[in-house]
């Protein structure tokens, strides 16, 4: 067998061998030199990539008509509907300059495709032109920008609504815990060599204000429309709490708390009601039938963001949004950290 | 051959006294000749084929990480036989090893091909040949740049090899994932030679660059003023001064990180519980990693894609027969392209904790980098109008670096835009937006110049028809891989993820990665055209003439031999700019740049 194998290969090497033989004879009899471009080079190719262009805009359209649905739902977030609603106008921008670019491109490609009967035109340079597309994406650019901070600093502002639940977020190789501030409102320090044992987020033993702290995992539910202040912090490595559903998301970095705030406007059960979200978990579903898997609902997840180590694409979370009510019944039923403790 | 060079090199120094050589150099043995070469065309063709072996195994560890994408938990057999059964047992790629060969790619693409590979083979084959200089300033430092490149190469190849694995934390090494043993297996001793490597590779690019800068300022020929150069020269320049004063920068922060991991400082460490017990050290901060990580690593954005940008202008400029659109303007445009690529590194850190007013002075400088880019872009398409276009494969190239660097580059204004950023920082519409825009567009730099200046490079031509097929399939392959990873971006995929079916959210992208990688398949072997025309050309490729594509830079005043000292007679004197194309009067529809100026005519695009 491995000689039939080895026999082909240096069959099919001595073939080759011949037929560039053949190729480089043949060449020398031509009197144009291969390399050399012709006319009909110019007319094919030229022609090529006006059609090229053609179907570059065709798969451009047919992604967007085909996947679209599969893109996340809007935002269940206040600022993440002003970011979609930004998203949408920066990508018209974009989309308009890429059609309108890609076709000059292209279009010109095909045009001006060289022939021996014609010249080119001497046009080395313009100074209305070029200061043209210089002050024109300049004011483009100005709207971008002003729009962007605008929001930015909205989004980025310290939390103050006195209405607010604060929520830690702990990241540790490969898992997620959610701390809540229990009734004192605060969140009890932490020292991260007191990690061990029950302690699994490093709480401060001597610090009371921690001891009313529910420790949470696998799961964690939010209130809707009441603003969430998330603390973010890292037990190893960097890790990113990514609540894409929300538009949400920041780096956990040890040694560091950073934060992030929002304000949720659809509950769980509501976005599992949602036609575009029904018509995205048929398409799961469907997928999933495919490889005898179950079929599953809409569930908002926290995913980790940022490359963690080998179970990075495993350190995910579920995010339950609650009515209020709902969500004060879930609360009353965790276990505060004196408890958890304790046993 | 060496004896004529001789004869006329003496009487070269006949004609010029001041012109000091050494004699030396002409009993050339094996090893001066081939290996430690001093001659820049030599050097240029020593990194052009490193970077092409290098490139050749990151885009093998691409395929297979895209395979583990797109049917995550198959059985590949040959996967196996790459990566034997400790990395790839029974052929389902390892996790780690997944991220491994995700960092290696990265790395080597950057570094070692876009960086190495581009500015090593370009600038040194052209900007001696291109302002007329007999060779680089200093033929010993421009070797032992060479030879540090092999050095870094062969290290980092050599930790693909190691029992713990090569290097894992992402090309961006963030720690403390990249200072912790515990952490990954990739950050022991591959991570080590990661950073050693790394070190080694920024001592050539200081050399190269060094080098670049002193002979393009001080060994220009009589007659090129700053003003005549070809924009190729320029760009080598502007990339070289950023390398110059932002490698710097790596080489601080890799040392930091060495002394963090084996010698127990804490730079970038604090408050950290791994393996079981509470770490020493306190008081450093991972983010100063992140700062000083890219104020090299936005600025190397731009030292991979300048040369690909001059090496685009001077082949549009020559194919479209028409002179570049706006000289002058182009190179306003990289200086400003340049001098901004240094106060643009925040935007890889807004969602890092840095402070948001400090992320917000970013956006504006980051999205200022947009006009200069914007004024590029359509320079390309103003000289491509009314041209006459000649199709070499160069030029289709070229063409399509302008594609990919407008389609690559109209993304960079959501991502710039930090509000925006917040939900696809760090997916895969990121992915798609930086390997469009810089690696597809710096690639496609590179073919178009291997296929412009083979004849300089071999004194022989690439096969044309074999070029129009390699260009064809890897445009749209190239495309096909990366267009449709903006939209599992939109669905929120996190990049580096080892897969996306282990928990049911992204259960409906199977199919769009199965697209891509299939596309990714087709592209890696559409590569093997252009490695069998590379290579079967070198050997046995039609004879170059002297100026195949009519062009008016001096590198195609010299004859088609590798002489040392480029010129047999004296060097050749400049009398007007490169980009005198289809010049109205003038009999041929191109003029090179040593034909002296007529009467009453203008130089440098004639007011």
């Amino acid at each position: 067998m491995n000689f039939l194998v080895l026999l082909t290969i240096v069959l099919l090497i001595i073939a080759g061998h011949q037929l560039l033989r053949v190729i480089e004879l043949s060449r020398g009899l031509k009197k144009t030199k291969e390399w050399h471009i012709t006319d009909s080079d110019n007319n094919s190719m030229g022609k090529a990539m006006f059609a090229f262009m053609f179907v570059f805009f065709a798969f451009f359209i047919w992604q967007c008509m085909r996947w679209n649905e599969r893109a996340l739902p809007g935002a269940a977030s206040i600022h993440g509907e002003k970011i979609d609603t930004l998203w949408d106008y920066n990508m018209y921008l974009c989309v308009f300059v890429f059609f309108v670019t890609n076709f000059f491109l292209f279009y010109f490609a095909y045009k001006y495709r060289g022939n021996k009967k014609t010249q080119a035109t001497y046009f080395p340079h313009d100074n209305r032109l070029e200061m043209a597309w210089t002050i024109v994406p300049a004011i483009v650019l100005a709207f971008v920008i002003i729009f962007g901070l605008k929001y930015w600093n909205e989004i980025t502002d310290t939390a103050t609504d006195p209405n607010r639940v604060t929520i830690e977020l702990y990241a540790k190789q490969f898992d997620w815990t959610a701390r809540y501030t229990g009734k004192d409102g605060k969140l009890g320090l932490t020292d991260y060599r007191q990690i061990g044992g029950t302690n699994s987020v490093g709480q401060d033993t001597t610090d009371a204000s921690g001891f009313d702290d529910l420790i949470v995992k696998n799961e964690f539910h939010i209130p809707v429309g009441r603003e969430i202040e998330f603390k973010m912090r890292s037990r190893d490595v960097l890790h990113s709490a990514y609540m894409p559903h929300f538009r949400a998301q920041m780096n956990c970095v040890p040694g560091m708390i950073t934060e992030f705030k929002f304000v949720p406007t659809k509950t769980t059960a509501q976005m599992r009601k949602d036609p575009y979200v029904i018509k995205m978990m048929a398409g799961i579903n469907n997928q999933r039938a495919k490889f005898n898997k179950e079929p599953i609902e809409f569930d908002y997840l926290l995913l980790c963001n940022k490359i963690c180590g080998a179970s990075h694409y495993n350190m995910q979370m579920n995010l339950v949004v609650d009515t209020e009510a709902d969500y004060k019944a879930w609360i009353a039923k965790q276990k505060a950290f004196k408890t958890v403790a304790s046993k | 051959m060496a004896t004529v060079t001789h004869k006329e090199l003496e009487k070269d120094h006949l004609a010029h006294h001041d012109h000091v050589h050494d004699h030396d150099d002409h009993h050339e043995t094996f090893v001066t000749k081939y290996i430690f070469s001093q001659d820049h065309k030599m050097i240029s063709r020593q990194f052009l084929i490193t970077a092409i072996v290098m490139a050749v195994v990151a885009m093998t560890m691409s395929i297979i990480f895209r395979m583990q994408l797109a049917w995550p938990g198959e059985k590949f057999a040959f996967i196996n036989t790459l990566l034997g059964d400790k990395w790839a047992p029974e052929g389902i790629l390892n996790p780690n090893m997944y991220l491994a060969l995700v960092t290696i790619h990265g790395t080597i693409m950057v570094f070692f091909v876009l960086t190495g590979g581009l500015s090593g083979t370009f600038s040194n084959l052209l900007i001696p040949y291109q302002i007329g200089a007999r060779d680089m300033a200093s033929g010993f430092l421009n070797m032992l740049s060479y030879w540090f490149f092999f050095l870094s190469s062969a290290i980092m190849m050599a930790s693909c090899f190691i029992d713990d694995g090569p290097a894992s934390a992402g090309w961006t090494i963030y720690p403390p994932l990249s200072a912790l043993p515990e952490a990954i297996p990739g950050s022991k001793l591959g991570m080590t030679m990661w950073l050693i490597s790394m070190t080694i590779f920024v001592v050539s690019s200081l050399l190269g660059s060094l080098n670049y800068i002193v002979t393009i300022i001080n060994l220009r020929t009589k007659g090129m003023t700053m003003t005549r150069l070809p924009l190729t020269i320029w760009a080598f320049l502007i990339t070289a001064i950023l390398g110059v004063l932002s490698f710097p920068v790596l080489v601080s922060c890799v040392l930091l990180l060495i002394m963090d991991r084996s010698f127990g400082t804490s730079f970038y460490l604090s408050d950290i519980y791994i393996g079981g017990r509470a770490l020493d050290n306190v008081g450093g901060s991972p983010i100063l990693f992140e700062h000083l990580f890219w104020f090299l690593g936005h600025p190397e954005v731009y030292i991979v894609l300048l040369p690909a940008l001059g090496i685009t202008s001077e082949v549009i400029a020559t194919n479209s027969r028409k002179p570049i659109f706006g000289y002058r303007a182009m190179i306003g445009s990289m200086l400003a392209i340049g001098f901004l690529s240094f106060i643009v590194w925040g935007h890889h850190m807004f969602m890092t904790g840095m402070n948001p007013f400090l992320g917000s002075v970013f956006v504006f400088t980051t999205l200022l980098i947009a006009i200069p880019s914007a004024v590029k872009a359509f320079n390309y398409i103003t000289t491509l109008w009314k041209g006459n276009i000649q199709y070499t494969p160069a030029m289709l190239f070229s063409i399509g670096l302008v594609s990919s660097f407008i389609t690559g580059g109209v993304t960079g204004i959501i991502l710039a835009d930090s509000t925006l950023d917040i939900n696809v920082h760090d997916t895969y519409f990121v992915v798609a937006h930086f390997h469009i825009v810089m690696g597809l567009s710096a690639i496609f730099g590179m073919f178009a110049g291997v296929y412009h200046w083979f004849p300089k490079l071999f004194l022989r031509m690439m096969n044309k028809k074999l070029g129009y097929v390699h260009f064809w399939l890897t445009f749209i392959t190239a495309y096909g891989v990366f267009f449709p990873m903006h939209f599992l971006g939109l669905a929120g995929v996190p990049r580096r993820y080892y897969t996306n079916s282990n928990f049911p959210m992204f259960d409906n992208l199977v199919d769009i990665n199965e697209i891509v990688t299939i596309c990714a398949i087709i592209g890696a072997l559409s590569q093997g055209v252009f490695l069998f025309n590379f290579f079967y050309s070198i050997f046995r490729g039609e004879k170059a003439p002297q100026n195949p594509w009519n062009s008016n830079t001096l590198e195609w005043t010299n004859p088609v031999a590798h002489i040392h000292g480029n010129w047999p007679g004296a060097i050749p004197h400049v009398e007007r700019w490169a980009y005198d194309y289809s010049k109205p009067g003038a009999q041929k529809d191109f003029i090179p740049q040593t034909v002296p100026l007529q009467e009453g005519e203008h130089d440098g695009g004639g007011h």
